[in-house]
């Protein structure tokens, strides 16, 4: 049912899919295109679910998936920003190496839960004040840490985008390498390093699956929230304000067929299952639709830049 | 200008890309405080002189100086660091951003842009170079001349003592030119150098205190403006004597063969971007069209040529009206259109294909069975080549290799190759030296004789007079009228193409 509850939960779904927007937002923007999403919160998941279980540090654990998602990402940076190879490619590349690299690691933790003590870092956790609030409060400021580091990173990557000088650089490397170039801006690096925050993301996102959603691991564990991402990525106009909406809006679809259940209405659990994947595709007919030069992806998006190129 | 120490010395440059030597041991030198002119053709060498100095390419082999002080300059960075600062014929700017956000690119602030502080310190120097441009304005609002102005504003407050402009006045009114020079002379009395890459002789001899003349990836001559003429310079540069007048050949007869009745045109925004546009024209006649870039010349051609759909009004080609037809059947009526675009690859060529397969583009269909035949597309590619001095070296290079006139040289040559009876050519001299211009005009007088009308469309108001019959302005999407082109002058034309319709009736 449409309730309180029902929107909290939503927001819970949300914020994998929103640590995944952001990373392939900043990853854009930076003239990349980068497919192995889905590989890459794989890979956070399963090493975030391993550190975790092994050192029963969350802390440490989150910090892992942040790297492992980076790791996956550096390769695709090596292939797509040095060697200048196809951005496409590479990137479903990535998504199939994390796929089987999460399995592979994950083979011995099948089943697996973590201690008590180690969900009580993730318990919920109400803001004073802005929690009071009736409806709202409960809603968006009664979470789990992880929620409220998901919230902060959406607005600090706004921040950077848009008021700072470093943002600019990046949106204009994203638009007209060749100009960035000429106004002196070191493109390589400014790639390479974008590129691995954006994987280190991606694995954040795959950890807050394995590590506070589930909390168990499973095979499979992010089912395609990867290539979700990359949808919301053009429904928010590479804006990560908006992502943020467009994220809690798809969590919502996500969980949209579990919470009818057991209630009069009868639809097959398998049409709702079926809902966020539909929305994508609308969402994409609908953006596609809409023209505007600010709502419009990086001009230079997954076209390799070559200086002396003519 | 007393001061004439030498500011930047370029020493035995050398460049090859693939098998083309574009620099042989180049020789090049500025003085401070002087505007020096870059001359020569197509393919001279002289924009990758300038890339080099300005740090996107890297020389093969050479030195360069910079206040006497040997430097190496490996990206734009270094050559902003020695001063260098470089205005390429294509704009570096980001669209979606605005003047200050284009300015900033790249450019040390602190943690966040404190934009107030920084308006102040543009403001100042806008107004000690008298500069004018609205800081707010996004780029994709802008028309050319205030991009360029933008992009100049924006090399100077990065440090630029050394101002390159490549080609600047390619694409801009000669009211614009006006302004850019006062510009430069205004760099001048700041004691700042500009280096001025040009093939426009007027230009060159009204700007420049010293002219460098390249040919072939060879430095020829240095001279002082004062002591030389058009004529010694265009011999410099082409390597033997030519004849610069354009010649016009009288109209052949009164027989209309095309007629435009009140044609208007919308854009995917619905603006009107042609407003009831009416004209005829003559049997072997050339009409020019004038007008500020953007002012629907593109849509004309393309709405003449049946690719722009038109709103209302009729195309009438020997009697028929073609409105609504297909773009196949204009052309199998012998309409042929060729549009030069600014990047001059954009519209009719693959960069990565050689010139054979690029011609085969618009051949395959003639040739009978499935297979394409190479042979006769080589041998026309050769026949291309060898009529317009396409510099190559060879038929099967790809034309990404070839300097831009010579891309443009292809295009032309292959669009010329279909024998048209009505033509319409835009921008088919944008970019080209001299000599090959004068070559295209008398393709194009050639093409008159055989009684073919021309629709020729153009930037540079001295070949509008020049070669034309009638001269049509147009402004904003509407014609502010058609003038005879023997008695028309700059002034008028300048004043119509800023949309001023009563002109022409006082003259």
């Amino acid at each position: 049912m449409i309730t309180v509850a029902f929107f909290k939960a939503a927001i819970i779904a949300g914020i994998p899919l929103l640590f995944a927007t952001l990373g392939e937002i900043i990853t854009e923007k930076s003239g990349h295109l980068n497919l192995g999403v889905e590989g890459m919160m794989l890979m956070g998941a399963v090493i975030g679910f391993q550190v975790g279980y092994t050192t029963n540090s969350p802390l440490l654990a989150l910090l892992f998936a942040a790297i492992a998602g980076a790791l996956g990402a550096l390769i695709y940076a090596f292939l797509t920003v040095s060697l200048r190879a196809n951005q496409v490619v590479s990137g479903l590349a990535l998504t199939i190496f994390g796929t089987g690299f999460a399995g592979f690691v994950g083979k011995s933790l099948m089943g697996m839960k973590m201690t008590d003590q180690f969900n009580y870092f993730f318990r919920d956790l109400k803001i004073p004040g802005l929690g009071d609030i009736p409806y709202l409060g409960e809603i968006f400021f009664n979470h789990d840490i992880f929620v409220y580091l998901g919230y902060v990173t959406a607005i600090v990557l706004g921040l950077y985008l848009y008021n700072t000088g470093k943002g600019l650089n990046l949106r204009a490397i994203g638009e007209n390498p060749a100009a960035a170039d000429a106004a002196s801006i070191p493109i390589t690096k400014y790639k390479y390093l974008h590129i691995l925050l954006g994987g280190a993301l991606c694995g954040l996102g795959g950890a807050y699956l394995s590590l506070v959603y589930v909390p168990v691991w499973q095979e499979n564990i992010t089912a395609g929230r990867g290539w979700i991402a990359v949808a919301l990525v053009i429904f928010s106009g590479w804006n990560p304000y908006k992502a943020i909406a467009g994220a809690f809006l798809f969590g919502g679809l996500d969980i949209i067929g579990f919470r009818l259940q057991g209630t009069a209405i009868a639809i097959s659990q398998y049409i709702f299952d079926m809902a966020p994947y539909v929305a994508t595709i609308v969402i994409l007919v609908l953006v596609s639709l809409r023209k505007s030069k600010k709502n419009a992806p990086p001009k230079a998006l997954s076209e390799p830049y070559f200086r002396e190129e003519r | 200008m007393a001061d004439r120490s030498i500011y930047v010395e370029m020493k035995d440059i050398t460049k090859r890309f693939g098998s083309v030597i574009a620099t042989d041991h180049m020789n090049f030198e500025v003085a401070k405080g002087e505007i020096h002119a870059l001359l020569g053709e197509n393919g001279a060498g002289k924009s990758t002189l300038m890339n080099m100095l300005s740090g996107i390419y890297i020389p093969d082999s050479g030195h360069i100086f910079i206040d006497g002080k040997e430097v190496r300059i490996t990206s734009p960075r270094d050559a902003l660091k020695a001063g260098v600062g470089m205005i390429h014929q294509h704009f570096k700017l980001v669209d979606v951003l605005t003047t200050l956000e284009n300015i900033l690119l790249g450019y040390k602030t602190g943690l966040f842009v404190r934009k107030k502080e920084q308006k102040i310190k543009l403001q100042q120097l806008m107004e000690k170079f008298q500069l004018d441009v609205d800081l707010d304005k996004y780029v994709y609002e802008m028309s050319v001349g205030e991009k360029q102005t933008l992009e100049i504003l924006k090399t100077i407050y990065r440090g630029a003592r050394i101002l390159i402009l490549d080609e600047p006045t390619a694409v801009l009114t000669p009211q614009e030119t006006n302004k850019l020079f006062k510009i430069m002379r205004r760099m001048k009395e700041q004691s700042c150098s500009v280096i001025f890459i040009s093939h426009k002789m007027n230009e060159v001899m009204e700007i420049a205190d010293r002219i460098t003349v390249l040919r072939k990836g060879k430095t020829i001559a240095t001279l002082e403006k004062e002591s030389t003429n058009p004529q010694e310079l265009t011999e410099l540069m082409v390597g033997r004597p030519v004849d610069l007048s354009i010649k016009r050949i009288p109209a052949l007869s009164d027989n209309i063969v095309f007629q435009v009745r009140n044609l208007s045109a919308v854009n995917e925004e619905k603006v009107e971007v042609l407003k009831n546009i009416s004209f005829d024209m003559y049997e072997g006649e050339i009409l020019g069209v004038a007008g500020i870039a953007g002012s629907g010349q593109k849509e004309l051609c393309e709405a003449l040529a049946g690719l722009y759909p038109i709103k209302q009004g009729e195309i009438i080609f020997k009697g028929e009206n073609l409105a609504g037809k297909s773009p196949k059947e204009f052309i199998t009526r012998g309409i042929s259109m060729s549009f030069i675009p600014e990047d001059r690859l954009g519209m009719g060529l693959v960069a990565n294909m050689d010139i054979v397969d690029n011609i085969l583009l618009k051949q395959y269909h003639h040739s009978k069975g499935i297979m394409v035949q190479r042979k006769p597309a080589a041998a026309k590619a050769k026949e291309i080549v060898k009529k317009l001095e396409i510099q190559t070296p060879g038929i099967k290079e790809p034309i990404k290799n070839l300097s831009g006139g010579n891309i443009q040289k292809v295009l032309l040559g292959r669009e010329l190759d279909s024998h048209p009876e009505l033509l319409i050519t835009a921008y088919p001299v944008r970019g080209l030296d001299i000599n090959t211009c004068l070559k295209i005009y008398d393709i194009l007088n050639e093409e008159k004789k055989r009684g073919v009308a021309i629709l020729y469309i153009a930037e540079d108001l001295d070949s509008l007079m020049g070669l034309c019959d009638r001269i049509m302005v147009i402004s904003n999407g509407e014609i502010t009228g058609i003038v005879d082109a023997r008695k028309a002058t700059k002034e008028q034309l300048g004043l119509m193409m800023l949309g001023n319709k009563e002109v022409h009736h006082a003259v």
